[in-house]
């Protein structure tokens, strides 16, 4: 049997007096720093969920549009994570948190005022009134930044041909879903709700407003306006309703909800322009999420093909 | 205490160094330091009230340091815009300065407590003299005033924030006044002490 002497300590290895001593000291300074590093730590998945924590249903996508940008398109992560969606909070990280058990199905949309067939669509009944196409838009907000997102849906123009629109409407109505029940959060928002918006009937029925139930590849996640919104990439993102529920056709200009909010700052148009201030804030450049520095921002975001629907206007009376 | 007012930007370098910006990270740094400016203007302005209310005049030592920390995470918040938001374009900052009222009220509050910082040294204080010194470093009421006006005039319609800032610094500014009420009338009835300490301590 081999015994083994239990090896001598060098004294370089002991520990002197003073720092034995000192051990409660650094235990102390240990506690504080780990738990520092725990409320960061915490403070940091409030901030950005290490996980997906909402999975979407795929889309069948029947082709990519024309009017697709060849630009990058902005990760996933940033266009979930960095949202403006009042009624699930005014920071940008809420809604990606508080939209998570939000209910989208079952769900309707109720087209009416001066239709002559008027009808509530069913979400299924909505999505198959034509194949869906992925177009890739800029979306530029209103705040000076801007992303690339690949949404799924068609045409606004579809249902709007689908509900035949009579002779005397000359604008359009929408009208998100609001429920205090659902989104508490909605009474700190600042702003009246539900939110409304509107579009002139002819920029309503131009090929790029796009009726939008996707992104990605997928259904909209709650947090970016699930499960149908508008998106019209030549104009601030304020004006893409989210979460749709309510169209209507009608003969006079519509309320919008941050032009009654604040009418100075935010017009009935907004179409994106450089050349027109936010009063507290230039729009010549923008950040696009990703890049350090600021871009240039494009006459109605670069979505020329709008331009003749405002032929004649001027554009810093109607901002 | 010194490590403490060191947090926030620990935390700010630890998330840099995780990726952990949000989406927006320059719009992220300039919140935080912002905010942490004014957290700092809120706590510099309570070591005077907390120390005659609590009767602790000890905390006297860590009001210049608390002081120095709102300059600090001021002066950060300044770089931010002037660096990595604006990327050192001049004119583009000179004419938000002038034309953007909530920028204007910013640039002012920062402005103003340079002097203070630069005076905050013992030598400063000899220098000066003490009543002095004391009228300078009445500033920060200015800055305060103008830290929470630039923020209430940033936001866009949830204004619970700036208000709870705006709440905070008026609360300060009330104590102050009733302090000073009640050393004006113990100094009418005659009590000396009282008197002394409260003259030497104001501010």
């Amino acid at each position: 049997m081999l015994t083994k002497k239990a090896p001598e300590i060098p004294s370089s290895e002991i520990t002197p007096k003073w720092l034995y001593l000192n051990r409660r000291k650094f235990l102390a300074g240990a506690l504080g720093v780990s738990v520092g590093a725990l409320a960061g730590r915490t403070m940091r998945e409030l901030a950005w969920p290490s996980q997906r924590v909402w999975a979407g249903t795929k889309l069948n996508v029947a082709a990519k549009s024309p009017l697709s940008t060849t630009e990058q398109v902005t990760p996933y992560d940033a266009v979930t994570h960095y949202n403006n969606f009042y009624e699930f909070g005014t920071d940008k990280a809420d809604p990606a948190k508080n939209a998570t058990h939000f209910r989208t199905s079952p769900w309707s949309v109720k087209v009416s005022g001066l239709v002559d067939k008027p009808r509530t669509f069913t979400l299924d009944e909505l999505q198959s009134l034509a194949p869906l196409e992925e177009r890739i838009y800029r979306h530029r907000c209103v705040e000076a930044w801007s992303i690339v997102v690949p949404w799924i849906g068609y045409s606004f123009n579809v249902l709007l041909k689908e509900v035949s629109p009579q002779p005397k409407a000359k604008f359009v109505a929408f009208e998100s879903y609001y429920d205090t029940g659902q989104m508490p959060l909605g009474s700190r928002a600042g702003i009246e709700l539900p939110y409304v918006e509107g579009l002139r009937l002819d920029e309503a029925m131009h090929p790029l407003a796009l009726l939008c139930f996707g992104m990605f590849g997928e259904t909209l996640p709650n947090q970016d306006g699930a499960p149908v919104r508008m998106v019209l990439p030549w104009k601030y993102g304020f004006k893409s309703i989210k979460s749709l529920v309510k169209i209507k056709l009608v003969e006079k200009q519509p309320p919008t909800t941050w032009n009654m909010s604040n009418s100075s700052e935010y017009g009935f148009y907004s179409n994106v322009n450089p050349h027109v201030d936010h009063p507290r804030w230039s729009q010549a450049k923008e950040r696009r999420l990703g890049e350090f520095l600021r871009r240039p921002t494009l006459m109605f975001n670069g979505y020329d093909q709008v331009a003749s629907l405002y032929a004649g206007m001027d554009l810093k009376k109607y901002y | 205490m010194f490590a403490l007012c060191l947090v926030p930007l620990g935390r700010l370098t630890w998330q840099a160094l995780h990726h952990d910006l949000t989406p927006n990270p320059i719009e992220y740094i300039t919140h935080q330091t912002g905010d942490w400016t004014l957290i700092f203007i809120v706590t510099t302005l309570a070591v005077t009230p907390a120390r005659k209310i609590l009767r602790l005049p000890e905390l006297i030592r860590f009001r210049r340091m608390v002081g120095l920390f709102a300059f600090f995470y001021g002066l950060l918040h300044f770089s931010t815009w002037i660096g990595l938001d604006k990327f050192f374009d001049w004119s583009e900052m000179l004419a938000d300065v002038r034309k953007r009222p909530f920028i204007t009220a910013g640039f002012t509050g920062f402005v103003l407590m340079i002097p203070l910082a630069l005076t905050s040294t013992a030598g400063w204080i000899r220098r000066l003299g003490g009543k002095r010194w004391l009228a300078l470093h009445r500033l920060i009421y200015a800055t305060a005033i103008a830290g929470v006006v630039h923020y209430y005039w940033l936001v866009k319609s949830d204004v619970r924030k700036p208000l709870f800032y705006g709440t905070l610094v008026a609360l300060l500014f009330a104590l102050r006044v009733g302090i000073w009420l009640v050393a004006r009338r113990s100094k009418q009835s005659g009590s000396a002490l009282e008197s002394n300490l409260t003259t030497a301590e104001t501010a």
